[in-house]
């Protein structure tokens, strides 16, 4: 092999060798369509928000953000991503151990349903619990006697945010489960390790960096969920308004500042949540050269 | 039997599986089941006419017609994306392949204004564009380039894997028996790639049926012109006409579940394709 690349010239720095390149034109075009998409669609979008939340000055941004119905918006986005991401992480959890750790039979059907909220249209999404315990809903009239609020209230909201994140932390959890087997915990508890006690030190540290991905997944769902919101939360200010509710109302208010002020926040969430995963896939990729090293090593001595 | 006896050496499948059961139950599936109810209290009549509008079949028409132009922009530029993403070394590579992943991480409601102020009339691009004589904000091509926004990282991301795999010897040898790069890469490249570009096609067009915050913002919501069909669910509920809504959302939730069955038959093809 190491001849027949020689006889091609080695290889290039692009990692393609002679036979596999590109001619130049080819490369430079494709290089400037790929990132002039992106900078379009991508880049240019976030610059927007910066600069309009800027326009003002730094003043500007400060008096937007702390107006009290901006805040109270931030506190409410805040609980409902602190009631769902929990729930989610248990489910998650639970789920991923169900599936790949016993044999049962529906397991394909289990998983469709764990990722039906994916292909539920948010609107569809606020909607159903507008059926279930809406005014006109299924137990809207039981509620009303009770003197108990959910939709226009903020357990609808909570709810909603709980339903459109359902799927985020199992589907990290179950392909990689399914892929690490059970022969380490099946081997912890032959050493006299309880269940819990297999499941705290050799499951948790095995799934700890795809629980940690499909977490911040999770909470950028949670944190910025608008359509499913939308209809549940009727719209109240200061009460029933989450951040992106309530950036709605500030730009189609024509308030370009705060509403970008506000946006400004979500999107500095939203890299944050990008550098934590990319940073999570560059450990796990350098961890695989290792093993990949360490077994072509092994097989040289040997 | 003696199978199922091994497996069970672990604890916590009762709970577990129970657990997994009850929170489905409970979150997903009992309002799934509300919807499909409060359609069977619609007679027949009462359901054909209410989907069949003219209001809601041009909201259906244009949801799916923008959401696959969409997912045909973003196979062409996916493709040419995940190609020099895979293939390319050119500096700021490593921040734009993670930038792809923005939809995913933004919220929509953000990429809506930041789009609609982008291409408003006298907007960054909205201005370049009036002098070209076409209008993109609050007109159906604006709600093409937010589907465009939300959709992105699905094909990039199906077909980028699948390219870093590919094994170079093939091309190889396509070269060394004298085929032209361009033959190479439409012959020997391209229908290895086929699958999962088709899978991502089909993610992304399913993604954009259902997508609402990023669009309401940059296609003004008119009625005949630029209404979708997740925004004629919401006037519907907001006026309490519940069964009306009920009616259009069976509609798109039956179209959504058919693309799961769909990319399900895809990602079994492109599977079989890797093996």
């Amino acid at each position: 092999m190491a001849g027949a690349a020689g006889q091609f010239g080695g290889t290039n720095k692009a990692g393609g060798r002679v036979g596999t390149r590109d001619p130049l034109w080819m490369r430079w075009s494709l290089t400037i369509v790929a990132v002039g998409f992106l900078a379009l669609m991508l880049v240019l979008p976030l610059v927007i928000v910066f600069a309009t939340a800027f326009s003002k000055g730094w003043a500007g941004f400060a008096a937007a953000i702390a107006e009290s119905e901006s805040w109270s918006a931030i506190k409410l986005t805040l609980l409902a991503a602190a009631v769902s991401v929990p729930l989610n992480i248990v489910f998650g959890v639970a789920a991923a151990w169900a599936i790949s750790k016993f044999e049962f039979r529906g397991k394909d059907l289990l998983i469709t349903v764990i990722d039906l909220p994916f292909s539920v249209s948010p609107i569809i999404a606020g909607m159903l619990f507008v059926l279930l315990f809406g005014a006109q809903g299924w137990l809207g009239p039981w509620l009303a006697a009770r003197d108990i609020k959910i939709i226009f209230a903020v357990p609808g909201i909570v709810l909603a945010t709980v339903f459109v994140t359902v799927p985020f932390v199992a589907r990290e959890l179950i392909p990689l489960m399914q892929s690490q087997g059970r022969e380490e915990e099946e081997a912890a508890l032959s050493l006299g390790a309880s269940g819990w006690q297999a499941f705290f030190r050799v499951t948790i540290p095995n799934i700890k960096w795809g629980l940690i991905y499909g977490v911040i997944l999770c909470n950028a769902r949670a944190l910025g969920e608008f359509g499913a919101v939308s209809v549940v939360s009727g719209h109240i200010q200061g009460v029933t308004n989450t951040m992106p509710l309530q950036i709605e109302i500030l730009y189609n208010e024509y308030k370009f500042v705060p509403a970008f002020a506000m946006a400004s926040l979500l999107v500095l969430m939203a890299l944050l949540t990008l550098v934590v995963k990319h940073g999570i896939e560059w450990r796990a990729a350098r961890s695989h050269a290792q093993i990949v090293d360490e077994t072509v090593g092994a097989a040289a001595t040997a | 039997m003696a199978r199922v006896k091994r497996h069970r050496v672990l604890p916590g499948f009762g709970l577990t599986c129970g657990y997994t059961l009850t929170y489905l139950g409970l979150i997903v599936l009992i309002p799934l089941a509300t919807l499909f109810l409060k359609t069977s209290s619609l007679t027949w009549s009462q359901f054909w006419t209410t989907v069949t509008s003219e209001r809601a079949l041009f909201a259906y028409k244009l949801t799916i017609g923008a959401s696959f132009l969409a997912a045909l922009v973003n196979s062409v530029f996916g493709l040419i994306v995940a190609w020099a993403l895979v293939r390319y070394r050119f500096p700021g590579r490593a921040i734009l392949d993670a930038l792809v992943d923005l939809p995913f991480a933004l919220p929509t409601a953000v990429a809506g204004i930041s789009l609609c102020a982008l291409y408003a009339p006298g907007g960054w691009l909205g201005g370049i564009l009036q002098k070209a004589g076409v209008q993109a904000a609050y007109a159906p091509l604006g709600v093409v380039i937010a589907m465009v926004f939300v959709s992105l990282p699905f094909v990039v991301r199906t077909v980028q894997p699948v390219l870093a795999d590919l094994d170079q010897e093939v091309e190889e040898a396509s070269a060394s028996l004298g085929a032209r790069r361009w033959q190479t890469l439409r012959r020997v490249v391209f229908p290895s790639v086929l699958p999962s570009l088709l899978t991502g096609l089909a993610l992304a067009f399913g993604r954009s049926l259902g997508e609402f915050g990023s669009i309401v913002f940059i296609s003004g919501n008119m009625p005949g012109r630029t209404e979708i069909a997740s925004l004629l669910i919401l006037t519907r509920l907001e006026e309490f006409d519940y069964a009306g809504a009920t009616a259009i959302a069976v509609v798109m939730l039956g179209l959504s579940f058919g693309m799961i069955f769909v990319i399900n038959v895809l990602q079994s093809w492109s599977r079989r394709g890797a093996v």
